[in-house]
């Protein structure tokens, strides 16, 4: 598998999320400005705070050069990942339903979750072992998850909320727990916690890499 | 033309930034003030003020969570 991690100005986890693409694959960096995809299976939007979070968090990146490709090559069922900043991306690109607003807690918080994997029959969480937690790092100030009632009844109908944080550890104050959704057709998803930062145990989880190891479990099934 | 397009969370949706200002008035000694909700001026130069909506609705705001309303201004005076 080779994977597409998008670099923008006010990137920051980048570099993680190759290395972590990296234990699965080969991994490239796709700058911003260059909308040639160089034939990769999957891309990710990484986490950062592309163009200073200016305006609102991913406003601005969703119209960079790359995004335009990232949106033609979701619309071909291509895999999409977005983690926190790359989860704002693309649910300000319609990729994704809903929207991340500032913390209900007022700070930006560090800390590491338990990830309830609501749906672990997805190109994204396939590798996760049934019924148990992922636990992965968040960090950011805006990861509330805000959809009106209406869309959040229908992503829990369609099998759309993919993670969810343990009740007592949703800082964000996020709707129903929501950390991570997928979009109608499931080949893209977007979570604020960060799978690439929890794939060594000397980071002490390495549960972020079933992430990963599910990605590569759809792209090389696809492939046969 | 100049123009003004005020963005603003809608109603219902928590506002941290408004909680947090309205948390820090009585430390400096006003009190009686509550429901601080806060937005975005954005001020520009337009050729067409057509676009506004579009441009409001695609870029300076979020229409999922917020509002916005637009305001003509007189052409901007010569320095």
């Amino acid at each position: 598998m080779k994977t597409g991690i998008l670099r923008f100005p006010g990137s920051c986890d980048e570099v993680d999320a190759q290395l972590a693409a990296q234990l699965v694959g080969e991994a490239v960096l796709l700058w911003h400005g260059d909308r040639d995809l160089q034939d990769v299976d999957a891309v990710i939007v990484p986490g950062g705070f592309s163009y200073g979070d200016y305006l609102r968090a991913g406003a601005i990146a969703r119209f960079s050069p790359v995004m335009e490709s990232v949106i033609e090559f979701a619309r071909d069922g291509g895999l999409v990942l977005g983690i926190c900043n790359g989860f704002q991306v693309l649910c300000e690109a319609g990729l994704l339903p809903g929207a991340l607003l500032p913390n209900a807690n007022r700070r930006f918080t560090f800390r590491q979750v338990e990830l309830e994997v609501v749906e672990a029959d997805t190109a994204f969480t396939s590798a996760c072992p049934a019924g148990e937690l992922l636990s992965i790092p968040a960090k950011h100030g805006s990861g509330r998850y805000y959809a009106d009632e209406a869309t959040l009844d229908q992503l829990e109908e369609s099998g759309q909320v993919v993670v969810r944080y343990r009740p007592d550890q949703n800082f964000n104050g996020s709707l129903r727990e929501i950390a991570g959704v997928r979009n109608t057709a499931g080949n893209v998803f977007g979570l604020m916690p960060h799978p690439e930062h929890a794939v060594d145990a000397l980071t002490g989880s390495t549960d972020g890499l079933r992430i990963f190891e599910s990605m590569r479990a759809a792209v090389e099934g696809a492939h046969v | 033309m100049r123009a003004r397009v005020l963005v603003r969370p809608k109603q219902g949706i928590l506002d941290p930034q408004g909680v947090a200002v309205e948390r820090a008035l009585p430390a400096l000694g006003f009190e009686g003030v509550s429901d601080v909700r806060i937005g975005r001026l954005v001020e520009l130069e337009i050729d067409d003020p057509a676009q506004l909506e579009a441009i409001s609705s695609s870029l300076l705001a979020n229409p999922l969570v917020e509002d916005f309303e637009i305001e003509l201004l007189e052409d901007a005076p010569s320095a």
